[in-house]
Protein backbone atom coordinates (compact mmCIF):
# COMPACT_ATOMS: atom_id res chain seq x y z
CA UNK A 1 0.00 0.00 0.00
CA UNK A 2 1.58 3.33 -1.21
CA UNK A 3 2.56 5.50 1.79
CA UNK A 4 1.03 9.12 2.31
CA UNK A 5 2.52 12.25 0.78
CA UNK A 6 3.76 15.20 3.47
CA UNK A 7 3.11 18.32 1.01
CA UNK A 8 3.93 21.79 1.65
CA UNK A 9 2.13 24.84 -0.40
CA UNK A 10 0.53 28.40 -0.30
CA UNK A 11 -3.18 28.83 -0.13
CA UNK A 12 -5.12 32.31 -0.10
CA UNK A 13 -1.62 33.25 0.93
CA UNK A 14 -1.09 31.39 3.97
CA UNK A 15 1.25 28.64 4.21
CA UNK A 16 -0.13 25.08 4.59
CA UNK A 17 0.66 21.85 5.09
CA UNK A 18 -1.07 18.13 4.36
CA UNK A 19 -0.81 14.71 4.49
CA UNK A 20 -2.17 12.92 1.07
CA UNK A 21 -2.35 9.92 -1.30
CA UNK A 22 -1.06 10.01 -4.23
CA UNK A 23 -4.40 9.71 -5.87
CA UNK A 24 -6.07 12.33 -4.52
CA UNK A 25 -6.89 15.36 -6.67
CA UNK A 26 -6.14 18.70 -5.09
CA UNK A 27 -10.04 19.56 -5.25
CA UNK A 28 -10.54 16.73 -2.65
CA UNK A 29 -7.88 17.53 -0.48
CA UNK A 30 -9.63 21.13 -0.46
CA UNK A 31 -12.84 19.86 -0.45
CA UNK A 32 -12.61 17.04 1.97
CA UNK A 33 -9.54 17.78 4.36
CA UNK A 34 -8.69 21.92 4.09
CA UNK A 35 -12.85 22.31 4.33
CA UNK A 36 -12.59 24.58 1.86
CA UNK A 37 -15.71 23.58 0.01
CA UNK A 38 -16.34 26.96 -2.01
CA UNK A 39 -14.66 25.24 -4.94
CA UNK A 40 -17.68 23.23 -6.59
CA UNK A 41 -17.29 19.27 -8.19
CA UNK A 42 -19.40 19.07 -11.39
CA UNK A 43 -18.17 17.02 -14.25
CA UNK A 44 -15.12 15.69 -12.47
CA UNK A 45 -13.38 16.19 -15.89
CA UNK A 46 -11.91 19.40 -17.15
CA UNK A 47 -15.08 19.89 -19.04
CA UNK A 48 -17.40 22.48 -16.87
CA UNK A 49 -14.87 24.42 -14.66
CA UNK A 50 -16.83 24.47 -11.45
CA UNK A 51 -13.30 23.43 -9.44
CA UNK A 52 -11.44 26.28 -11.01
CA UNK A 53 -8.86 27.43 -8.80
CA UNK A 54 -5.50 29.35 -9.49
CA UNK A 55 -2.07 28.23 -9.75
CA UNK A 56 0.69 30.60 -9.59
CA UNK A 57 -2.36 32.94 -10.63
CA UNK A 58 -3.41 30.71 -13.98
CA UNK A 59 -6.88 29.28 -13.87
CA UNK A 60 -6.76 25.33 -13.65
CA UNK A 61 -9.40 22.77 -13.46
CA UNK A 62 -8.40 21.52 -9.23
CA UNK A 63 -10.25 18.30 -10.52
CA UNK A 64 -7.45 17.52 -13.10
CA UNK A 65 -4.30 18.42 -10.91
CA UNK A 66 -3.10 15.42 -8.03
CA UNK A 67 -2.81 16.96 -4.69
CA UNK A 68 0.49 16.19 -4.88
CA UNK A 69 2.01 18.40 -7.44
CA UNK A 70 0.54 21.43 -5.00
CA UNK A 71 3.87 21.11 -3.34
CA UNK A 72 5.63 24.28 -3.37
CA UNK A 73 2.97 26.39 -5.35
CA UNK A 74 0.96 29.21 -4.48
CA UNK A 75 -2.76 28.56 -4.80
CA UNK A 76 -6.01 31.07 -4.61
CA UNK A 77 -9.69 29.43 -4.11
CA UNK A 78 -12.93 31.63 -4.09
CA UNK A 79 -12.21 31.73 -0.55
CA UNK A 80 -9.05 33.82 -1.25
CA UNK A 81 -11.07 36.34 -3.66
CA UNK A 82 -12.99 38.53 -1.23
CA UNK A 83 -10.67 40.90 1.35
CA UNK A 84 -11.05 41.88 4.81
CA UNK A 85 -12.28 45.10 3.59
CA UNK A 86 -15.32 43.63 1.28
CA UNK A 87 -16.13 41.75 -1.24
CA UNK A 88 -14.56 41.47 -4.55
CA UNK A 89 -15.87 43.50 -7.29
CA UNK A 90 -16.54 40.87 -9.23
CA UNK A 91 -18.34 39.45 -6.46
CA UNK A 92 -20.25 42.52 -5.97
CA UNK A 93 -21.27 42.33 -9.49
CA UNK A 94 -22.53 38.91 -9.78
CA UNK A 95 -24.97 39.98 -6.91
CA UNK A 96 -25.89 43.16 -8.32
CA UNK A 97 -26.44 41.45 -11.99
CA UNK A 98 -27.98 38.58 -10.56
CA UNK A 99 -25.30 36.57 -12.40
CA UNK A 100 -26.28 33.16 -10.93
CA UNK A 101 -29.38 31.03 -9.82
CA UNK A 102 -28.52 27.87 -8.17
CA UNK A 103 -24.50 29.17 -8.20
CA UNK A 104 -23.37 26.16 -8.33
CA UNK A 105 -20.93 27.47 -11.33
CA UNK A 106 -20.39 30.59 -9.28
CA UNK A 107 -17.26 30.37 -7.73
CA UNK A 108 -15.66 28.72 -10.86
CA UNK A 109 -16.84 31.18 -12.30
CA UNK A 110 -15.62 34.58 -10.38
CA UNK A 111 -11.94 32.91 -9.87
CA UNK A 112 -11.77 32.31 -13.83
CA UNK A 113 -12.46 35.82 -14.35
CA UNK A 114 -10.84 37.17 -11.22
CA UNK A 115 -7.61 35.41 -13.52
CA UNK A 116 -8.36 37.03 -16.35
CA UNK A 117 -8.83 40.85 -14.99
CA UNK A 118 -5.78 40.32 -13.27
CA UNK A 119 -3.73 39.88 -16.86
CA UNK A 120 -6.27 42.09 -19.08
CA UNK A 121 -8.04 44.73 -17.31
CA UNK A 122 -9.96 45.51 -19.87
CA UNK A 123 -11.12 42.85 -22.20
CA UNK A 124 -13.54 42.81 -25.21
CA UNK A 125 -17.00 40.56 -24.63
CA UNK A 126 -15.77 38.45 -27.45
CA UNK A 127 -12.68 38.44 -25.37
CA UNK A 128 -14.64 37.30 -22.08
CA UNK A 129 -16.70 34.80 -23.28
CA UNK A 130 -13.44 33.16 -25.01
CA UNK A 131 -11.69 33.19 -21.50
CA UNK A 132 -14.61 31.73 -19.97
CA UNK A 133 -16.01 28.92 -22.04
CA UNK A 134 -14.10 26.80 -19.91
CA UNK A 135 -16.64 27.42 -17.08
CA UNK A 136 -20.03 26.36 -17.81
CA UNK A 137 -23.39 27.38 -16.69
CA UNK A 138 -26.93 25.52 -16.89
CA UNK A 139 -28.94 28.49 -15.52
CA UNK A 140 -28.24 31.88 -16.68
CA UNK A 141 -27.95 31.67 -19.94
CA UNK A 142 -24.31 33.54 -19.57
CA UNK A 143 -25.59 36.87 -20.92
CA UNK A 144 -25.91 37.94 -16.78
CA UNK A 145 -22.42 36.48 -15.89
CA UNK A 146 -20.47 38.58 -19.13
CA UNK A 147 -22.25 41.43 -17.99
CA UNK A 148 -21.46 41.33 -14.40
CA UNK A 149 -17.74 40.94 -15.61
CA UNK A 150 -17.82 43.90 -17.78
CA UNK A 151 -18.97 46.06 -14.87
CA UNK A 152 -16.35 44.86 -12.31
CA UNK A 153 -13.92 45.99 -14.74
CA UNK A 154 -15.20 48.83 -15.45
CA UNK A 155 -15.74 49.29 -11.46
CA UNK A 156 -11.90 48.36 -11.19
CA UNK A 157 -10.33 50.75 -13.49
CA UNK A 158 -11.97 53.74 -11.41
CA UNK B 1 -8.68 5.73 -9.09
CA UNK B 2 -6.46 2.56 -7.33
CA UNK B 3 -3.56 3.33 -5.52
CA UNK B 4 -0.23 4.16 -6.62
CA UNK B 5 3.13 5.97 -5.74
CA UNK B 6 4.15 9.49 -6.52
CA UNK B 7 7.88 10.44 -7.97
CA UNK B 8 8.91 13.63 -9.22
CA UNK B 9 12.20 13.46 -10.46
CA UNK B 10 14.94 16.33 -10.84
CA UNK B 11 16.89 14.98 -13.67
CA UNK B 12 16.19 13.02 -17.04
CA UNK B 13 18.85 10.58 -15.20
CA UNK B 14 16.20 9.97 -12.33
CA UNK B 15 13.45 10.27 -14.35
CA UNK B 16 14.88 7.12 -16.58
CA UNK B 17 15.86 4.45 -13.26
CA UNK B 18 12.22 5.23 -11.98
CA UNK B 19 10.70 4.22 -15.54
CA UNK B 20 12.03 0.96 -14.75
CA UNK B 21 10.16 -2.44 -15.45
CA UNK B 22 10.37 -3.09 -11.55
CA UNK B 23 8.27 -0.25 -10.73
CA UNK B 24 5.66 -2.02 -12.60
CA UNK B 25 3.33 0.44 -14.76
CA UNK B 26 4.37 4.24 -14.58
CA UNK B 27 2.10 6.67 -15.72
CA UNK B 28 4.00 9.77 -16.91
CA UNK B 29 2.63 12.68 -15.62
CA UNK B 30 2.91 16.32 -17.86
CA UNK B 31 -0.35 18.25 -17.37
CA UNK B 32 -2.67 15.94 -16.39
CA UNK B 33 -5.59 16.47 -18.14
CA UNK B 34 -5.72 13.15 -20.61
CA UNK B 35 -3.61 11.11 -17.66
CA UNK B 36 -5.84 12.14 -14.60
CA UNK B 37 -9.42 12.02 -16.56
CA UNK B 38 -7.68 7.94 -17.65
CA UNK B 39 -6.75 7.39 -14.38
CA UNK B 40 -10.26 8.61 -13.05
CA UNK B 41 -12.33 6.29 -15.60
CA UNK B 42 -10.23 3.39 -14.52
CA UNK B 43 -9.29 2.91 -18.22
CA UNK B 44 -5.78 3.15 -16.98
CA UNK B 45 -4.23 1.66 -13.27
CA UNK B 46 -0.83 2.54 -13.21
CA UNK B 47 1.79 1.63 -9.76
CA UNK B 48 3.89 4.80 -9.76
CA UNK B 49 2.55 8.41 -11.14
CA UNK B 50 6.03 9.77 -12.19
CA UNK B 51 5.37 13.45 -12.33
CA UNK B 52 8.08 15.67 -14.92
CA UNK B 53 7.15 18.95 -14.42
CA UNK B 54 10.47 19.44 -11.77
CA UNK B 55 12.85 18.00 -14.60
CA UNK B 56 14.37 21.47 -15.76
CA UNK B 57 14.65 20.51 -19.34
CA UNK B 58 11.15 19.28 -19.25
CA UNK B 59 9.88 22.51 -18.89
CA UNK B 60 12.48 24.67 -20.07
CA UNK B 61 11.10 26.88 -22.89
CA UNK B 62 14.03 28.13 -25.08
CA UNK B 63 14.93 29.51 -28.52
CA UNK B 64 18.32 30.11 -29.94
CA UNK B 65 20.32 29.04 -34.06
CA UNK B 66 19.00 25.45 -33.48
CA UNK B 67 15.86 26.86 -32.94
CA UNK B 68 12.92 26.83 -30.71
CA UNK B 69 13.30 23.85 -27.67
CA UNK B 70 10.15 22.83 -26.33
CA UNK B 71 10.24 21.05 -23.20
CA UNK B 72 8.06 18.25 -23.19
CA UNK B 73 5.88 19.57 -20.04
CA UNK B 74 5.93 23.05 -20.84
CA UNK B 75 1.95 24.29 -21.03
CA UNK B 76 -0.04 25.21 -24.00
CA UNK B 77 -0.25 28.99 -22.62
CA UNK B 78 3.16 29.16 -21.69
CA UNK B 79 4.18 28.18 -25.50
CA UNK B 80 1.70 30.87 -26.63
CA UNK B 81 2.35 33.96 -24.74
CA UNK B 82 6.13 33.55 -25.38
CA UNK B 83 6.96 36.10 -27.21
CA UNK B 84 9.72 34.22 -29.86
CA UNK B 85 6.41 32.22 -30.72
CA UNK B 86 4.12 34.60 -31.12
CA UNK B 87 6.79 36.10 -33.75
CA UNK B 88 8.29 33.34 -35.58
CA UNK B 89 6.22 30.96 -34.93
CA UNK B 90 2.14 32.15 -34.84
CA UNK B 91 1.38 28.36 -36.37
CA UNK B 92 2.44 26.99 -33.11
CA UNK B 93 -0.22 29.87 -31.43
CA UNK B 94 -2.89 28.87 -33.62
CA UNK B 95 -3.01 25.39 -32.30
CA UNK B 96 -2.31 25.42 -28.40
CA UNK B 97 -4.42 28.36 -28.11
CA UNK B 98 -7.69 26.70 -29.26
CA UNK B 99 -6.62 23.65 -27.06
CA UNK B 100 -9.62 23.16 -24.97
CA UNK B 101 -10.31 25.92 -22.55
CA UNK B 102 -8.05 28.27 -20.28
CA UNK B 103 -7.66 26.24 -17.90
CA UNK B 104 -6.41 23.24 -19.90
CA UNK B 105 -4.26 25.31 -21.91
CA UNK B 106 -2.94 26.64 -18.56
CA UNK B 107 -2.02 22.37 -17.54
CA UNK B 108 -1.56 20.65 -20.90
CA UNK B 109 1.24 20.42 -22.56
CA UNK B 110 2.64 20.00 -26.43
CA UNK B 111 4.40 16.82 -25.11
CA UNK B 112 0.99 15.35 -23.67
CA UNK B 113 -0.73 15.95 -26.78
CA UNK B 114 2.07 14.06 -28.63
CA UNK B 115 2.35 11.13 -26.16
CA UNK B 116 -1.25 10.41 -25.86
CA UNK B 117 -1.83 10.01 -29.82
CA UNK B 118 -4.83 10.73 -30.29
CA UNK B 119 -5.75 10.57 -33.95
CA UNK B 120 -7.24 13.82 -33.74
CA UNK B 121 -4.80 15.82 -31.68
CA UNK B 122 -4.40 19.72 -32.54
CA UNK B 123 -0.62 20.33 -32.05
CA UNK B 124 0.89 18.00 -34.64
CA UNK B 125 0.23 19.03 -37.77
CA UNK B 126 1.83 22.07 -37.11
CA UNK B 127 4.75 20.65 -35.27
CA UNK B 128 4.97 18.40 -38.80
CA UNK B 129 5.16 20.87 -41.35
CA UNK B 130 7.32 22.66 -39.58
CA UNK B 131 9.91 20.26 -39.98
CA UNK B 132 9.96 19.53 -36.22
CA UNK B 133 11.12 16.91 -33.96
CA UNK B 134 10.92 14.42 -30.91
CA UNK B 135 13.80 14.16 -28.57
CA UNK B 136 13.53 11.07 -26.85
CA UNK B 137 15.70 9.75 -24.05
CA UNK B 138 15.86 6.15 -22.20
CA UNK B 139 17.93 3.62 -20.84
CA UNK B 140 20.06 3.51 -24.18
CA UNK B 141 20.56 7.35 -24.39
CA UNK B 142 18.80 10.33 -26.63
CA UNK B 143 17.65 9.12 -29.95
CA UNK B 144 15.58 12.23 -32.09
CA UNK B 145 12.46 10.99 -34.00
CA UNK B 146 11.24 13.75 -36.84
CA UNK B 147 7.44 14.48 -35.77
CA UNK B 148 5.68 12.49 -38.56
CA UNK B 149 7.51 9.23 -37.66
CA UNK B 150 6.66 9.58 -33.57
CA UNK B 151 3.22 9.03 -34.89
CA UNK B 152 2.36 4.58 -34.64
CA UNK B 153 -1.35 4.50 -34.26
CA UNK B 154 -4.60 5.50 -31.95
CA UNK B 155 -2.63 6.15 -28.53
CA UNK B 156 0.60 4.58 -29.85
CA UNK B 157 3.68 6.33 -30.19
CA UNK B 158 7.34 5.83 -31.27
CA UNK B 159 7.99 5.38 -27.21
CA UNK B 160 9.69 2.08 -26.57
CA UNK B 161 9.26 0.52 -22.82
CA UNK B 162 11.77 2.74 -20.46
CA UNK B 163 11.55 5.90 -22.79
CA UNK B 164 9.97 9.20 -22.57
CA UNK B 165 9.68 12.47 -24.75
CA UNK B 166 11.45 15.13 -23.20
CA UNK B 167 11.29 17.80 -25.68
CA UNK B 168 9.90 19.13 -28.97
CA UNK B 169 12.43 21.05 -31.31
CA UNK B 170 11.83 22.95 -34.52
CA UNK B 171 14.05 24.83 -36.78
CA UNK B 172 13.96 28.29 -37.07
CA UNK B 173 11.62 29.43 -39.60
CA UNK B 174 13.68 30.31 -43.04
CA UNK B 175 13.40 33.86 -45.26
CA UNK B 176 10.09 34.15 -46.63
CA UNK B 177 8.23 31.29 -45.14
CA UNK B 178 4.50 31.31 -43.46
CA UNK B 179 3.10 28.27 -41.60
CA UNK B 180 -0.72 28.26 -40.50
CA UNK B 181 -3.52 25.77 -38.70
CA UNK B 182 -6.25 25.19 -38.38
CA UNK B 183 -9.47 22.64 -37.39
CA UNK B 184 -12.99 22.02 -37.67
CA UNK B 185 -15.35 21.85 -35.14
CA UNK B 186 -18.53 21.79 -35.05
CA UNK B 187 -18.73 24.78 -31.70
CA UNK B 188 -16.30 27.75 -31.23
CA UNK B 189 -14.32 26.47 -28.45
CA UNK B 190 -14.34 23.21 -26.38
CA UNK B 191 -14.63 20.49 -28.73
CA UNK B 192 -12.76 17.96 -30.23
CA UNK B 193 -11.75 18.15 -34.38
CA UNK B 194 -13.32 16.67 -36.82
CA UNK B 195 -10.66 17.01 -39.07
CA UNK B 196 -7.40 19.81 -38.47
CA UNK B 197 -4.63 20.39 -40.81
CA UNK B 198 -1.66 22.99 -40.84
CA UNK B 199 0.14 23.83 -44.00
CA UNK B 200 3.90 25.59 -44.34
CA UNK B 201 5.64 27.05 -47.36
CA UNK B 202 8.52 28.58 -48.33
CA UNK B 203 8.48 31.59 -51.06
CA UNK B 204 11.06 32.97 -53.19
CA UNK B 205 12.38 36.59 -52.68
CA UNK B 206 9.69 37.89 -54.76
CA UNK B 207 7.13 36.22 -52.56
CA UNK B 208 5.37 35.07 -56.03
CA UNK B 209 6.76 31.18 -56.30
CA UNK B 210 6.19 28.77 -53.59
CA UNK B 211 9.68 27.07 -53.57
CA UNK B 212 8.18 24.26 -50.98
CA UNK B 213 5.67 23.48 -49.04
CA UNK B 214 4.51 20.65 -46.60
CA UNK B 215 0.77 19.82 -45.60
CA UNK B 216 -0.35 18.15 -42.76
CA UNK B 217 -3.88 16.51 -41.79
CA UNK B 218 -5.29 15.31 -38.46
CA UNK B 219 -8.62 13.38 -37.32
CA UNK B 220 -8.31 11.71 -40.50
CA UNK B 221 -6.48 9.21 -40.26
CA UNK B 222 -4.91 7.04 -37.30
CA UNK B 223 -2.34 8.99 -37.06
CA UNK B 224 -1.72 12.89 -38.01
CA UNK B 225 -0.12 12.43 -41.95
CA UNK B 226 1.97 14.44 -43.57
CA UNK B 227 1.07 14.45 -47.18
CA UNK B 228 4.01 14.56 -49.38
CA UNK B 229 2.03 14.72 -52.16
CA UNK B 230 0.18 17.95 -51.27
CA UNK B 231 3.42 19.78 -50.81
CA UNK B 232 4.83 17.87 -54.01
CA UNK B 233 1.41 19.52 -56.02
CA UNK B 234 2.25 23.52 -54.68
CA UNK B 235 6.10 23.16 -55.53
CA UNK B 236 7.59 25.48 -58.31
CA UNK B 237 4.03 27.10 -58.77
CA UNK B 238 3.08 30.42 -58.36
CA UNK B 239 1.39 31.62 -55.12
CA UNK B 240 -1.74 32.55 -56.88
CA UNK B 241 -1.77 29.19 -59.10
CA UNK B 242 -5.70 27.82 -58.22
CA UNK B 243 -5.13 24.04 -60.34
CA UNK B 244 -1.74 23.58 -57.79
CA UNK B 245 -3.67 24.33 -55.00
CA UNK B 246 -7.05 22.31 -56.04
CA UNK B 247 -4.41 19.51 -56.87
CA UNK B 248 -2.81 19.62 -53.33
CA UNK B 249 -6.37 19.78 -51.77
CA UNK B 250 -7.12 16.52 -54.00
CA UNK B 251 -3.67 15.20 -52.38
CA UNK B 252 -5.10 15.82 -48.49
CA UNK B 253 -8.37 14.40 -49.70
CA UNK B 254 -6.87 10.92 -51.26
CA UNK B 255 -4.62 10.71 -48.09
CA UNK B 256 -7.35 10.99 -45.78
CA UNK B 257 -8.44 7.15 -44.30
CA UNK B 258 -11.55 8.83 -42.16
CA UNK B 259 -13.65 6.66 -40.03
CA UNK B 260 -17.03 7.61 -38.62
CA UNK B 261 -17.69 8.32 -35.42
CA UNK B 262 -19.84 10.79 -33.38
CA UNK B 263 -18.03 13.92 -34.24
CA UNK B 264 -18.23 12.73 -37.84
CA UNK B 265 -18.98 11.13 -40.95
CA UNK B 266 -16.48 9.44 -43.71
CA UNK B 267 -17.53 11.20 -46.47
CA UNK B 268 -17.84 14.81 -44.52
CA UNK B 269 -13.56 14.10 -43.29
CA UNK B 270 -12.52 13.29 -46.67
CA UNK B 271 -14.32 16.89 -47.93
CA UNK B 272 -12.70 18.24 -44.92
CA UNK B 273 -9.62 17.28 -45.72
CA UNK B 274 -9.91 19.23 -48.54
CA UNK B 275 -11.17 22.15 -47.59
CA UNK B 276 -9.00 22.66 -44.57
CA UNK B 277 -5.79 22.09 -46.65
CA UNK B 278 -7.13 24.55 -48.85
CA UNK B 279 -7.53 27.22 -45.83
CA UNK B 280 -3.92 26.49 -44.46
CA UNK B 281 -2.05 26.75 -47.57
CA UNK B 282 -3.64 30.10 -48.22
CA UNK B 283 -3.28 30.96 -44.12
CA UNK B 284 0.54 30.19 -44.85
CA UNK B 285 1.15 32.13 -47.64
CA UNK B 286 -0.56 35.17 -46.40
CA UNK B 287 2.12 34.59 -43.29
CA UNK B 288 4.93 34.46 -45.83
CA UNK B 289 4.25 37.33 -47.66
CA UNK B 290 3.57 39.60 -44.02
CA UNK B 291 6.78 37.97 -42.99
C1 LIG C 1 -11.88 19.49 -21.46
C2 LIG C 1 -10.77 19.04 -22.34
C3 LIG C 1 -10.63 19.58 -23.61
C4 LIG C 1 -9.60 19.17 -24.45
N1 LIG C 1 -9.50 19.74 -25.69
C5 LIG C 1 -8.52 19.35 -26.53
C6 LIG C 1 -8.39 19.93 -27.83
O1 LIG C 1 -9.15 20.83 -28.21
N2 LIG C 1 -7.40 19.47 -28.65
C7 LIG C 1 -6.54 18.50 -28.26
O2 LIG C 1 -5.66 18.14 -29.04
N3 LIG C 1 -6.62 17.95 -27.02
C8 LIG C 1 -7.59 18.33 -26.17
N4 LIG C 1 -7.68 17.76 -24.91
C9 LIG C 1 -6.74 16.71 -24.53
C10 LIG C 1 -5.53 17.18 -23.70
O3 LIG C 1 -5.82 18.34 -22.96
C11 LIG C 1 -4.31 17.42 -24.56
O4 LIG C 1 -4.00 16.24 -25.25
C12 LIG C 1 -3.10 17.90 -23.75
O5 LIG C 1 -2.17 18.51 -24.62
C13 LIG C 1 -2.43 16.76 -22.99
O6 LIG C 1 -1.29 17.26 -22.32
P1 LIG C 1 -1.00 16.94 -20.78
O7 LIG C 1 0.27 17.61 -20.46
O8 LIG C 1 -2.18 17.28 -19.95
O9 LIG C 1 -0.83 15.36 -20.85
P2 LIG C 1 -0.88 14.25 -19.73
O10 LIG C 1 -2.30 13.97 -19.38
O11 LIG C 1 0.04 14.58 -18.62
O12 LIG C 1 -0.27 13.03 -20.55
C14 LIG C 1 -0.95 12.49 -21.68
C15 LIG C 1 -0.40 11.10 -21.98
O13 LIG C 1 0.93 11.15 -22.43
C16 LIG C 1 1.83 10.54 -21.49
N5 LIG C 1 2.94 11.46 -21.39
C17 LIG C 1 2.86 12.80 -21.08
N6 LIG C 1 4.06 13.38 -21.21
C18 LIG C 1 4.93 12.40 -21.59
C19 LIG C 1 6.32 12.40 -21.88
N7 LIG C 1 7.03 13.54 -21.85
N8 LIG C 1 6.91 11.23 -22.24
C20 LIG C 1 6.16 10.09 -22.31
N9 LIG C 1 4.85 10.03 -22.05
C21 LIG C 1 4.23 11.18 -21.68
C22 LIG C 1 1.04 10.36 -20.23
O14 LIG C 1 1.48 9.24 -19.48
C23 LIG C 1 -0.36 10.17 -20.77
O15 LIG C 1 -0.55 8.85 -21.22
C24 LIG C 1 -8.69 18.18 -24.02
C25 LIG C 1 -8.82 17.64 -22.74
C26 LIG C 1 -9.83 18.06 -21.90
C27 LIG C 1 -9.95 17.46 -20.53
S1 LIG D 1 -15.36 19.46 -11.92
FE1 LIG D 1 -13.46 20.08 -12.69
S2 LIG D 1 -13.95 20.83 -14.64
FE2 LIG D 1 -15.86 20.01 -13.96
S1 LIG E 1 -26.24 29.37 -11.76
FE1 LIG E 1 -26.81 27.29 -11.87
S2 LIG E 1 -25.21 26.44 -13.08
FE2 LIG E 1 -24.81 28.53 -13.16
Amino acid sequence: MPGKVHVTTTINGESVEFLCEPRQTILEVLRDQLDLTGTKEGCSNGNCGACSILVNGGVIDACLMMAVEAEGEELTTIEGVASAEGLHPLQQKFLEHAALQCGICTPGFIVAAKALLDNEPTPSEERIRLYLAGNLCRCTGYDKIVRAVQDAASAMAE
Amino acid sequence: MNAFDYAAPRSVDEAISLLDAENGDVGILAGGTDLIAQLKEGGRKIDLLLDLKRIPEATALTFDEAGLHIGAATSCAQIYTFDVVQSLYPALVDCTSLIGSIQIQNRGSMGGNFCNASPAADTPPSVIVQGGACRIVGPNGAREVVAEDFFVGPGQSALQPGELLIAIRIPPPVANSGAFFLRFIPRNEMDIAVANAAASVVLDADKTTILSARIAIGAVAPTPLLVADAGAALAGKAVDDEDALEAACAASRAAANPISDMRGTIEQRVHLSGVLTGRAIRGAIQRAKES
